[in-house]
């Protein structure tokens, strides 16, 4: 009787790649990838190599350069006493100081934010998330109180918490990173319980794998995609969030240029020079932009929803 | 009356790129006139429903006719606009679905979901509507129409859902009614209702029928004539009768060959023969819903009380619902029995924890049902074979050498260890995981639904696979099934299940030809075709 | 159905409870001493005595939460030091801007939102479809205040439509109140509209590709019946849960919104509460958001009575 299995024995055991390697190559041809992905490595690279790209002190108050226009060029006298030519990009502030130097230079509090938090919120509900999944007893416990923290607009609990711990780079990172904890927590368990339902899961049990080696080898691999999409997501709210609490004067003290701070000091003159505000939410904008593009890429290459097999028209499910 | 109500003439339809041939189905032409039944049989992936969705012009927007012809009458549907095939739907030709379950709006009334219907295509009364509607209700032999008619979907059994397709379909009288395998995914009692149903009301009402199975079974019970496609290929076409007794296509031939008969054929072990697992009072409940949830106990195992000979072939028969499943999973120590003691070998292992659990794994191994969700997608097949082993302590080199030696036991090559499950075939997957049971030698080996998912071929051959490695290795197998062919086929013993408690058991030939329970009985007399003495299957 | 009902009220009660312990605890958070920090800078130390007598400063903390939330249960928010009143009033005062500006939005962002992600399932992978999840990132990526200052200079700067700021009671006539809200509540919703036009996108695309659609067609009903009575009423669970919880996004934009555009609502409260470290007016505030929050996702949870006919039964 002529089987499929008579091929399947004589056929060249040539392996067929690994899906690892499949899903790169997938990753790299998405579009939403590659325009995000190159959007977000053009402003990271702004913002790190700054002291290279014609910027100067952001923090150097000179009256005489006040309210200089975009484009303008006026003399900047260094703290050293040194003096040279300098052509405001963006234009100054009511200071006199440089904004395209502060917005390039601002640049960097936000990316760390984004990142630290995404990485923290991360860690952090997955260890929760996992225990949640796994045990079941503390299970209802920690869902309660997580949906207690999720009752706290996300922001006012940030703005709080920043308000407590007195504003600097570590608190606020912490504070931002509170809230988005239980939706880490959350989607993770979801993703326990899903997967512990899998015919494949009840299979390693049944040939004796012991509880630590199917986190390990069965439910973790399986997680790991949906939170690396939902990290670029919180990656981007906490920017985001981050700006906010600058803007509204909660956040990071004004002598370190961030994004948001620049516009709140900005603000008041908004209407006759609004060059202080726009240069500044624009590249907020553009960055918050290419991070969600980057995180819808990788959701529609990563997510097991999109990347299951195509449906294969010999399945063997009756079509 | 034989003017053909359907005419299929040379019909092509291309596949979208990717897919695993260019068409879902080349040059197909076949005929049904009115007032008979057409079967259209053929395996998973045949097109036949390809076939089906074509004529109702309900194709997925890539996949395309590109030849050929589809007469309804005298008006080819192929160049009919949209327009032209929604008002011709529900009125000229109809279809039914094989999911009854998802076929019907979950947040609409039955009785409203079948008066849309008439007052799209009709214009008569609300009142009017209602009375038809209810008339139609009483014809599909519904009780209580009244209720059904304000009733939601999720409030009624499968069965009767498929009754209110089949009434949707119906209620226009139209000329071509189209069923695409509309009792697979039904238990084989509401099955054997649920086909007379439509023979009588296609008998009545002079509908054509088109009727999509891939079951020989059903088609050896209603068809008056079959075709059978094979790859998107007609390969056989005629009178059901003939096509049955004498196919002369050699596929046609070697499906007829794999369905099993439902004359047993095994005969029991000897008497005296040692008991290797046996339970006591096996009880298993479900408590459903939180503090305040609606307080679901459903006892799936009630008392069960079943021997397991050493070396024998013992099948659980019975329908969904009938706990078998359950019975499955306690005696591989997937669940906690809620009562009662399994023994194996005279040592009670039911509430066996940590280590004596694991060492009890070792001898009694599963086999499940869905190929497709039992292998994990992103582990190597080989790193899959190879766990059972790893875990009870054997070295890398050695487990898979091990996982080599068993491929080959399951006839696939062990080069294919390298690959991912998604590169496999159902059948294929299902001999990967006999593997991977197989791996740390159990002494038992549960089948729980191993078959259900398969095409009849390839099923023909993992049965003839699990045979011969029961007789190689000298292993135990209890086999799970709904489908009292392949329980015939293979079973010593037999014991039936329903609603959570055995009805009855005992060696096969006699359980079947001599049934003292009456579920049992009406359980053989439901099985479609029995009339009809199929093959040998795989000798 | 009493069931659900009940469950649902029974599982909100923890829920609050939470709420109320952390909103509780923000105050004993913070490294010093809670009575000075609520006394402010240029308290004496007698007044600083005083607060830590009148607040139970001294007794042992479960003994603080149940006078605290004793006194909540009954109305009384504690005193604001900073604005000198009780914090009830003071909430009371500048609750009517705050929830025009809710309703506005929420009106605005599901009229336009639902019907928009209905359209866009509907012609999936076309032209409206892609421009649709493009407008959706980028109304996820601008942030309310930069849209705000954008619409304030396009809009009330260079166009002169509409006024740039502040808000006009809703007695001092209609015209003028709603001429005020335009500009905030377009600029909130916008998140919201993103928000819920995706989901509901989604949502009705899932529901086109499930059986009892191709029930529908197969019966020849009308592409527009099948999706409406068909699709988007099996898509209503899914959308009206995020209208839900996408108020948690409103809320925070709320705070923005209301201190770009200058309204005096619940939104500037916080923020001023905030700069003043002001702490009982920021537990109050935070109390009562959350507490909203809570109370209508539950509503909307009932909702689900009327929209599936599963749970009635």
């Amino acid at each position: 009787m002529d089987t499929p299995l008579a091929e399947v024995a004589t056929e060249a055991a040539v392996p067929a790649p690994a899906p690892r390697a499949a899903a790169w190559r997938r990753l790299l041809r998405n579009w939403s990838v590659r325009i995000g992905g190159a959007l977000l490595l053009l402003l990271t690279l702004l913002s790190v190599l700054a002291p290279w790209l014609g910027t100067v002190d952001p923090t150097l108050i000179d009256p005489v350069n006040r309210d200089l226009l975009p484009g303008s060029r006026a003399a900047v006298v260094t703290l050293t006493g040194e003096s040279f030519e300098h052509r405001f990009w963006m234009g100054s502030d009511s200071y006199g100081r440089d904004i395209y130097s502060r917005v390039l230079y601002g640049g960097r509090v936000s990316l760390v934010v984004g990142i630290a938090v995404a990485l923290l919120s991360l860690f952090f509900g997955l260890i929760v998330g996992l225990t949640a999944g796994f045990l079941r007893r503390l299970d209802a416990v920690v869902m309660r109180v997580m949906d207690g923290l999720m009752a706290i607009p996300g922001i006012l609990l940030a703005i709080a918490l920043v308000a407590l711990w007195r504003p600097s780079l570590p608190t606020v990172i912490l504070a931002i990173t509170v809230p988005e904890i239980p939706r880490v927590v959350r989607l993770t368990r979801a993703l326990v319980l899903s997967i512990r339902e899998e015919p494949y899961v009840e299979a390693a049990v049944s040939v004796g794998t012991s509880t630590f080696r199917l986190l390990y080898r069965h439910v973790l691999p399986n997680t790991v995609a949906p939170l690396i999409v939902q990290g670029t997501y919180i990656c981007a709210f906490a920017i985001l969030v981050e700006a906010i609490l600058s803007f509204l004067g909660v956040g990071l003290s004004t002598d370190v240029p961030t994004w948001g701070n620049i516009m709140a000091e900005g603000r008041l003159q908004f209407t006759q020079y609004p060059h202080n505000v726009l240069f500044a939410g624009v590249f907020l904008a553009l960055t918050v932009l290419a991070v969600n593009i980057l995180g819808d890429g990788l959701r529609d290459t990563l997510d097991p929803r999109f990347s299951r097999e195509s449906s294969n028209y010999g399945r063997g499910d009756r079509p | 009356m034989t003017a053909p109500a359907l005419r299929v003439e040379g019909l092509t339809v291309r596949l979208p790129p990717g897919a695993d041939r260019p068409h879902a189905v080349a040059g197909v032409s076949l005929e049904v006139r009115q007032g008979e039944l057409m079967c259209l049989v053929g395996e998973s992936g045949s097109g036949k429903s390809i076939v089906a969705h074509t004529v109702m012009g309900l194709l997925p927007g890539d996949v395309r006719a590109t030849a050929g012809r589809v007469l309804l009458g005298d008006e080819d549907l192929l160049h009919a606009t949209p327009e032209r095939l929604r008002r011709l739907r529900g009125e000229k030709m109809a279809m039914i679905f094989q999911e009854p379950m998802t076929a019907l709006n979950p947040v609409m009334r039955c009785g409203a979901q079948i008066d849309e219907l008439l007052a799209q295509h009709t214009a008569l009364r609300p009142d009017e509507r209602r009375v038809r509607v209810l008339r139609m209700l009483e014809r599909v032999r519904l009780p209580d129409p009244a209720a059904i008619h304000a009733a939601y979907p999720h409030q009624l059994s499968g069965g009767q859902r498929q009754r209110i397709m089949i009434a949707m379909a119906l209620i226009l009288r139209p000329r071509l009614l189209i069923a695409d395998e509309p009792t697979t995914a039904l238990d084989v009692t509401t099955q054997a209702e649920i086909l007379r149903l439509m023979h009588e009301l296609q008998r009545e009402s002079g509908t054509a029928v088109l009727f999509i199975t891939h079951d020989f079974g059903v088609v050896a019970e209603i068809a008056d004539r079959v075709s059978v496609l094979k790859v998107g290929e007609l390969v056989e076409a005629g009178d059901a009768q003939a096509v049955l007794s004498r196919p002369r296509h050699p596929y046609t031939r070697m499906l007829l060959a794999s369905v099993p008969a439902l004359v047993p054929r095994k005969a029991p072990l000897p008497d005296g023969s040692a008991v290797q697992l046996r339970t006591r009072g096996l009880t298993k409940v479900f408590d459903g819903g939180g503090w305040f949830g609606r307080r679901r106990r459903v006892t799936a195992a009630d008392a069960v009380e079943i021997d397991l000979l050493r070396g024998e072939t013992l099948g659980i028969v019975g329908e969904s619902g009938s706990g078998k499943s359950t019975v499955a999973r306690l005696l591989a120590h997937l669940i906690e029995p809620s009562g009662g003691e399994i023994e194996l070998d005279g040592e009670r292992v039911a509430r066996l924890r940590g280590n004596a659990a694991r060492r009890f794994r070792r001898k009694v191994q599963i086999v499940f049902q869905d190929p497709y969700r039992s292998l994990n997608p992103r582990r190597t097949v080989g790193a899959a074979v190879a766990e059972g082993p790893l875990n009870f302590g054997a070295g890398r080199a050695a487990a898979w050498l091990r996982a080599g030696e068993l491929m080959e036991l399951v006839k696939l090559s062990p080069a294919v260890l390298q690959r991912y499950p998604h590169e496999f075939s159902g059948g294929q997957r299902q001999r990967i995981c006999i593997a991977r049971a197989l791996a740390v030698d159990p002494e038992i080996l549960i089948a729980d639904e191993a078959v259900s998912a398969l095409d009849v071929s390839v099923q023909a051959d993992i049965l003839k696979l699990l045979d011969e490695i029961q007789r190689r290795l000298r292993l135990t197998l209890l086999f799970i099934t709904h489908d009292l062919r392949v329980a015939a086929q293979i079973c010593n013993r037999v014991v039936v299940m329903r609603s959570g408690r055995v009805v009855e058991q005992g060696p096969v030939a006699e359980v079947f030809e001599r049934p003292h329970d009456a579920y049992t009985r009406a359980l053989i007399d439901a099985a479609p075709g029995r009339g009809f003495a199929f093959g040998e299957g795989s000798a | 159905m009493i069931r659900f009902l009940l469950q649902r009220l029974l599982a909100t009660i923890p829920v609050l409870l939470v709420v109320a312990v952390v909103v509780f605890l923000l105050l004993r958070l913070t490294p010093g001493d809670p009575a000075a920090v609520i006394a402010g800078d240029i308290a004496t130390t007698e007044q600083i005595e005083h607060i830590r007598e009148s607040l139970g400063l001294n007794r042992p903390l479960v003994v603080q939460f149940g006078i605290w939330f004793g006194n909540v249960l009954q109305g009384d928010l504690g005193e604001s030091f900073f604005f000198r009143k009780s914090v009830s009033e003071l909430i009371a005062q500048r609750l009517e801007p705050t929830v025009a500006l809710a309703l506005c939005t929420i009106v605005l962002a599901v009229a336009v939102a639902v019907p928009l992600g209905v359209l866009a399932a509907w012609r999936h992978g076309g032209w409206l479809d892609r421009a649709l999840m493009g407008f959706s990132t980028l109304g996820f990526s601008i942030p309310v205040f930069v849209l705000a200052y954008l619409l304030i200079w396009l809009v009330s700067l260079e166009l002169g439509w509409l006024p740039v700021q502040g808000y006009q009671r809703l007695e001092e006539g209609f015209g003028p109140f709603i001429r005020h809200l335009i500009l905030p509540s377009i600029t909130l919703s916008v998140v919201y509209i993103a928000l819920i036009a995706r989901v509901t996108r989604a949502a009705v695309s899932e529901a086109l590709t499930e059986d009892f659609v191709r029930t529908a067609r197969a019966k020849g009903l009308p592409e527009r019946r099948v999706l409406i009575r068909h699709a988007l009423a099996n898509a209503a669970v899914p959308i009206v849960t995020v209208i839900g919880i996408g108020l948690a996004l409103l809320i925070g934009g709320v705070v923005v919104t209301e201190s770009v555009y200058a309204i005096p609502g619940l939104g500037r409260l916080t923020v001023d509460a905030v700069l003043a470290r002001d702490f009982p007016t920021i537990q109050g505030v935070i109390l009562l958001f959350s507490v909203a929050y809570v109370l209508i996702n539950l509503a909307i949870d009932l909702a689900y009575l009327a929209l599936d006919p599963r749970i009635r039964y």
